[in-house]
């Protein structure tokens, strides 16, 4: 067990004993290898079950939303900063959150390492750095730095920005010369190029809304897909209204996503979803100086307005 | 918005945004007609247009 999660147990465990918060929102493992998942522990005996590793992809925000008691939660830099979004929209109160923050050093990239074998994995062992992988043929040891996911390797912010205990030392924050290369790398195509892209990227969507839901920055009552009256876009697998719905999905999100990867840890086709997110992450820091989720005291660009905002589009 | 339309590959052209009084109705004119020349450069869109057969 790693130090890490030992201190998480132990912090868990003492509020729970001290009945501090009602239920600790933390991890578990998984049934199956590489997939932890969320589990809310209210009772000091299942603390136990409490783990936290490289396959905590999903994002533990999500699940701060409508408790009547104090409840902790388990925060890598991103849930963190998902949380201050929380804050900021009203959907949580500070008051009533015990932020249990974990320095995070990144997420494994499950279908990377999945590529390595021809079967099904049926261990995933963690070493510190690296970690030991068995199918029922072979077994591969990998550097868990190679095996990162996208977002993770361009991550700037895996310490967490608000908390009230930290289970472990905070790292050292990279600081990337090209922030946004996927982004770039769309831009440099024409627009005929770029159409085509994003038809192959979402060729494969069968509208499941996974990314949606697991996410936590989509928590209207009624979604705008899955409204009645009036029809917002078709449900279908017609290809104008799938991306009719990637691109709405991804622009309710502007300024306010942190690029957390919990939409495509989700997705079970494979399609990353972030390419439409990214692009907005960009415009929010090159046009706004914004970055999502660091500040409690400042509202999203999109939600305020100044004088000083770009104002070029406009005739 | 225009710009993420934009990344999709939705020619930015396409995508016009004004605010034009009532009483403006000059500017009115002005933008529709730069608005027409241009989406006209353009031609007709393909991209995320929606067929229905009835």
């Amino acid at each position: 067990m790693n130090t890490c999660t030992k201190r998480i147990r132990e912090i868990a465990s003492a509020l729970l004993e001290k009945k501090e918060v009602e239920k600790v929102i933390g991890f578990a493992t998984g049934t199956i290898p590489m997939a932890s998942n969320p589990i809310v522990v209210t009772s000091k005996q299942d603390v136990e079950k409490l783990v936290f590793n490289s396959t905590c992809g999903l994002n533990l925000a999500n699940y701060i939303r409508n408790h009547k008691g104090k409840i902790a939660v388990i925060a890598k830099g991103c849930d963190a900063r998902n949380i201050v979004t929380h804050v900021i929209e009203n959907q949580a109160d500070r008051e009533k959150l015990h932020i249990i923050g974990v320095p995070c050093s990144g997420m494994i990239d499950k279908n990377k390492v999945a590529s390595l074998f021809k079967d099904d994995i049926v261990e995933f062992i963690e070493d510190g750095d690296t970690a030991t992988i068995k199918s029922a043929t072979k077994e591969e040891t990998i550097n868990k730095k190679d095996y990162l996911r996208h977002n993770c390797s361009l991550c700037t912010h895996k310490n967490p920005v608000i908390y009230d205990d930290l289970a472990c030392d905070e790292g050292e924050e990279q600081s990337l010369e090209i922030p946004y290369p996927d982004v770039d790398a769309i831009q440099s195509l024409d627009a005929n190029a770029k159409w085509q892209h994003f038809q192959e990227l979402t060729k494969n969507c069968i509208r499941c809304y996974s990314c949606r839901n697991a996410r936590p920055l989509c928590y209207c009552p009624t979604c705008f897909v899955d409204e009645a009256g009036p029809q917002w876009v078709g449900k279908g697998q017609d290809e104008t209204d799938v991306n009719t719905f990637h691109f709405l999905r991804a622009f309710h999100c502007a300024g306010r996503c942190t690029d957390c990867g919990a939409c495509v840890e989700a997705c079970p086709m494979d399609i990353n979803v972030r390419d439409f997110t990214r692009k907005l992450n960009k415009d929010s820091f090159e046009l706004f100086g914004w970055e999502a989720g660091l500040d409690t005291t400042r509202r999203p660009p999109l939600d305020s307005y100044s004088p000083d905002d770009p104002n070029d589009f406009i005739k | 918005m225009g710009n993420l339309l934009e990344h999709m590959g939705i020619e930015r052209d396409r995508v016009h945004f004004s605010w034009i009084s009532s009483a403006e109705a000059i500017k009115f004119v002005d933008i529709v007609k730069e608005i027409s020349e241009k989406v006209r450069a353009l031609g007709p869109n393909t991209k995320l247009v929606k067929e229905y057969n009835e």
